[in-house]
């Protein structure tokens, strides 16, 4: 989801940045490409060149001296000398637009050279080398955000005198702090890359390497900040000018817009030019950032799309589905004899719609079935689309997930029909934390940590169970101790920060099943855990199990885990069903190859001592 | 929490003493024609010495930094060179104008593009293609060329407001808010449209988090993830946009209340500036400081108690 990236100019975007400096010349030029794509984008850049060549033809184009004053035509309505009519002192409004775009982009470039002059030597050495010059200049930072840019130029015109180059240079060491701030984070994070490593073992001095791989990642953030702080500039010079505290001899659109507001009764035209010039040249700047930005995001850019896109996936088209259901309409009754399962999931096929009309299929043909006390296991690399499959169940894929096929029932009903191309929330909402829930991965990322875990785990059985706080508490404090936490009391008040991992992981078991539900969905609820923990959170599942009489699904990479807990597994690759069956005859006998090789390779991390052989020995079987 | 207060006041009082230093020594640096400007091209060399050591230019620097600084520790800013009123007095009788303003916009900012941020971020599609575009036109067009636009349409082609502001402290309530409505919508429209746009990313960050998901999974509605949990989550970026848009929002006040012509800080500031009435300047280069300070240790504040982890430490 790049939209979801930080989208303001003013915000560093060392991520977005990293790409084009990483793979060198072969993407700067898509990305340029996608730039000249770009309709906003080119009128930008053709109103900003178009604004650059009058500006330096100012002297050529200009039919008058900017402070050239006809007295006896004055406020006087265009005509054919003065194409855009006078000013009150009879001077040529074009003429002066004209010199005043020269002094506004003039002084917009001094006032970013300066900005990037301070800004981006000081980033690069704070972000590289860290310590004692960071923190200086992260104080020195502070200081000059606090300060607003147009009261410290009105100092620095009272000490100074009316100079527009004075006040620029003054405007660009006050905002010198978005480069610093921006060249920072984006050196911080590829600091430690391993290919800046590699260039230093390899005998580059730090200068190289900063100019070398450090530049070139902050070079694209700089360009589109360059294009903020211009405008910004272009916006406090024509302030200050209006308050009439700049040169008098200079034309300025600031000036021309003083003037026009002072004879705003009379020809409120006046101020129609110097505005539009602003703005245009402003809001180009803003689009032309913009602009970049979208060409540095990835192109896989995906659609937000009511509908699925009819045509491009064959199984939909091919399959006798039924009409599209609507998603307030009662469920079709499942097929006859598949009622008993707790859940089961039949040709399940889940996509991403893309920019270009395709759908990116990540989850195809699936099929299983998980019955009352059973653990099935789902097993499969990162991407083989385990999790996408359990997610689904659950009703939480992301928002631009579509089911492109099959469905999905638990209980008997349908929570997605065949013909639906998303969950069906209204039924799903009904079941989730009450009848299906889930364990997640990473125990600390998974609990809010603005609230205490007691809250936490507190307001579900509330909303859901519809049970007083008072007996939720005591219900919470029984499950926390269920769950093999000593001292119940203390990590019910503690805040998510304050427990291990180990903890946290407990707390969202305690969380799954604080409501008594019938499916538990853990996706890989031992990954982010130590080892010793890991050992403990199995065995709570299955004592669990055997206790709640609940069914399991647990999705997994890891074949010790599948063979320590579950009583069936499926083999997942690449979004497809691989393998199906009872643990004891997948680890015996897989049949295909990439159980085997799956098998093989998990086998290795599990026996230290004995890796060497087995993973020969298995090398040599296939 | 209390340490952490006062070490966030400690260092607001250093920034504070360290701006007063700067600015002290960059108006008083080439204060060399002072004494000229303020008596006038006929003045003689005499006069000009009598005037100098009247205002106490003839002290080396340090020593006069010391002395307006006790002053100031009293609440003494020191005297206008042209009008000699107490610099204090003239900003106490302006600040009220310019400070209900800048608030009024501040919370206005707060309330509007929370609500637009957050529609933007939930709905997506054309809600958010809106916020998108009328980002771009705030960005676009500086505020006080909206407060231009806003006088020209709404006041003298429209007459729907008053142009211009004789407002006297003792106006009735009706006349202040008419008179300070346009001003207001001229400040906001900027943070508005900018504001909006930050909250719509924060939120759509927090939205994507892992524990929004597993509170879902829990079965906690939608409308509870989003008020409770999410916004909390997403109130630091909104506190901290909004700071920064106060201190842009000083400046922009000046340029505001000189449109429509309003008895605050700004036509005080810019007449001061341009006759390089020095002690005025430098007074309300340090209100303007101390308020942005105070805000930002109320945002800090707030952070800490919207982030236990901050809150701890």
């Amino acid at each position: 989801m790049t939209e979801s990236v930080e989208t303001s100019a003013l915000t560093p975007l060392p991520g977005q940045g990293a790409p084009a400096g990483q793979t060198g010349t072969v993407v700067r030029s898509t990305v340029l490409k996608r730039l000249f794509r770009n309709p906003l984008g080119i009128i930008a850049m053709v109103i900003l060149l178009g604004m650059a060549l009058l500006a330096v033809f100012a002297h050529v184009l200009a039919p008058f001296d900017e402070n050239f004053a006809n007295i006896s035509k004055t406020l006087a309505a265009p005509d054919s000398v003065n194409i855009l009519g006078t000013d009150s002192s009879g001077r040529d409004v074009w003429s002066r637009l004209l010199f005043g775009a020269q002094l506004t982009l003039l002084s917009a470039l001094l006032c970013a050279a300066v900005a990037i002059a301070i800004g981006l030597p000081a980033g690069l050495l704070a972000g590289y080398y860290a310590g004692k010059f960071e923190a200086v200049s992260n104080w020195i930072v502070s200081i000059l955000m606090s300060l607003p840019g147009l009261i410290v130029l009105l100092t620095i015109r009272a000490a100074f005198g009316p100079s527009v180059w004075i006040a620029m240079i003054a405007f660009g060491i006050l905002i010198s702090p978005s480069y610093f701030r921006l060249t920072r984070s984006a050196v911080q994070s590829v600091r430690n890359e391993l290919y800046v490593d590699a260039a230093r073992v390899s005998g580059l001095s730090d200068l190289s390497i900063i100019t070398r791989h450090i530049f070139s990642v902050v070079r694209a953030p700089i360009i589109i900040q360059t294009a903020a702080i211009a405008g910004v500039a272009i916006a406090i010079q024509s302030g200050l000018e209006f308050l009439g505290l700049g040169d008098p001899a200079k034309a300025t659109w600031g000036v021309m817009l003083s003037e026009g507001f002072k004879n705003v009764y009379l020809t409120p035209t006046l101020l129609f030019w110097p505005a539009l010039a602003m703005a245009l040249t402003i809001g180009a700047l803003v689009l032309l950032g913009n602009a970049i930005r979208d060409a540095l995001e990835d192109g896989e850019k995906i659609k937000h799309r009511k509908k699925p896109v009819k045509g491009t996936d064959k199984r939909t088209t091919a399959a006798p589905a039924p009409a599209r259901q609507s998603r307030y309409a009662v469920a079709p009754a499942v097929d006859a004899g598949t009622e008993h399962h707790l859940v089961k999931v039949t040709h399940l096929g889940v996509g991403y719609p893309q920019a270009d009309g395709s759908i990116k299929k990540v989850v195809d043909d699936v099929s299983f079935h998980v019955d009352r006390g059973e653990i099935l296991g789902i097993v499969g690399e990162s991407g083989s689309g385990k999790s996408q499959t359990a997610f689904s169940i659950l009703g939480l894929l992301p928002d631009t997930a579509r089911i492109v096929a099959g469905s999905i029932q638990f209980e008997g009903n349908y929570t997605a029909a065949p013909g639906e191309d998303v969950v069906n929330q209204g039924r799903l909402s009904k079941l989730r934390g009450k009848r299906i829930s889930y364990i997640p991965q990473e125990p600390m990322s998974n609990l809010d940590p603005a609230f205490t875990i007691g809250y936490q785990l507190v307001t579900p059985m509330v909303r859901v169970l519809g049970i007083p706080k008072a007996e939720a508490t005591s219900r919470a404090m029984k499950l926390l101790s269920d769950v093999g936490i000593v001292n119940p009391k203390r990590t019910f008040d503690a805040y998510p920060h304050e427990v291990s991992g180990g903890m946290a992981q407990r707390v969202l078991i305690a969380g799954a099943i604080s409501c008594e539900p019938d499916l538990v969905i853990a996706d890989e609820p031992t990954t982010a855990l130590d080892v010793s923990v890991q050992a403990d959170v199995l065995d709570l599942i299955r004592e669990l199990r055997s206790r709640l009489n609940i069914g399991v699904i647990l999705v997994t990479h890891n074949f010790g885990v599948v063979a320590d807990l579950c009583d069936r597994v499926v083999v997942m690759q690449n979004g497809r069903l691989v393998e199906e069956g009872t643990v004891r005859n997948i680890l015996r006998n897989p049949q295909e190859t990439y159980t085997q090789v799956l098998l093989g390779s998990m086998l290795e991390g599990k026996e230290p001592m004995s890796m060497l052989v087995s993973s020969t020995a298995k090398g040599a079987a296939s | 929490m209390i340490r952490f207060i006062l070490k966030r006041l400690g260092s607001g009082l250093v920034v504070l003493f360290a701006v007063s230093v700067l600015t002290f020594f960059l108006l008083y640096i080439s204060s060399g024609s002072i004494a000229r400007n303020i008596l006038g091209d006929q003045a003689t060399p005499e006069q000009l010495a009598v005037k100098e050591a009247e205002l106490g230019l003839d002290q080396p620097m340090p020593v006069r930094y010391f002395s307006w600084l006790t002053g100031a520790l009293r609440g003494d800013l020191g005297t206008s060179w042209f009008t000699s009123e107490p610099v204090a007095n003239a900003l106490a009788t302006r600040i009220p104008v310019t400070m209900t303003m800048v608030f009024a916009a501040m919370i206005l900012i707060a309330i509007i593009a929370t609500l637009i941020g957050v529609a933007a971020a939930v709905k997506r599609g054309w809600v958010d293609r809106v916020v998108q575009i009328g980002a771009i036109i705030g960005d676009s067009i500086p505020g006080f060329v909206i407060g231009i636009i806003l006088v020209t349409v709404l006041a003298i082609q429209l007459g729907l407001f008053p142009a211009t502001s004789t407002i006297s402290p003792g106006a009735p309530a009706s006349a202040w808010v008419l008179s300070l409505t346009l001003p207001v919508i001229a400040l906001l429209i900027n943070g508005v449209t900018g504001g909006a746009q930050q909250i719509r990313s924060a939120v759509i960050k927090q939205l994507e988090r892992d524990y929004v998901r597993t509170l879902r999974s829990r079965g906690i509605g939608e409308g509870e993830i989003l008020s409770r949990h999410v916004l909390r989550s997403a109130a630091p970026a909104g506190l901290t946009v909004l700071s920064l848009q106060l201190i842009g929002m000083l400046g922009g006040v000046v340029i505001i209340e000189q449109i429509f012509a309003l008895p605050g800080m700004g036509p005080l500031a810019v007449a001061a500036t341009s006759q390089t009435d020095l002690p005025v300047v430098m007074g309300v280069v340090m209100y303007t400081v101390a308020v942005v300070i105070t805000v930002n240790l109320i945002v800090d504040l707030l952070n800490g108690w919207l982030n236990p982890k901050v809150r701890a430490s």
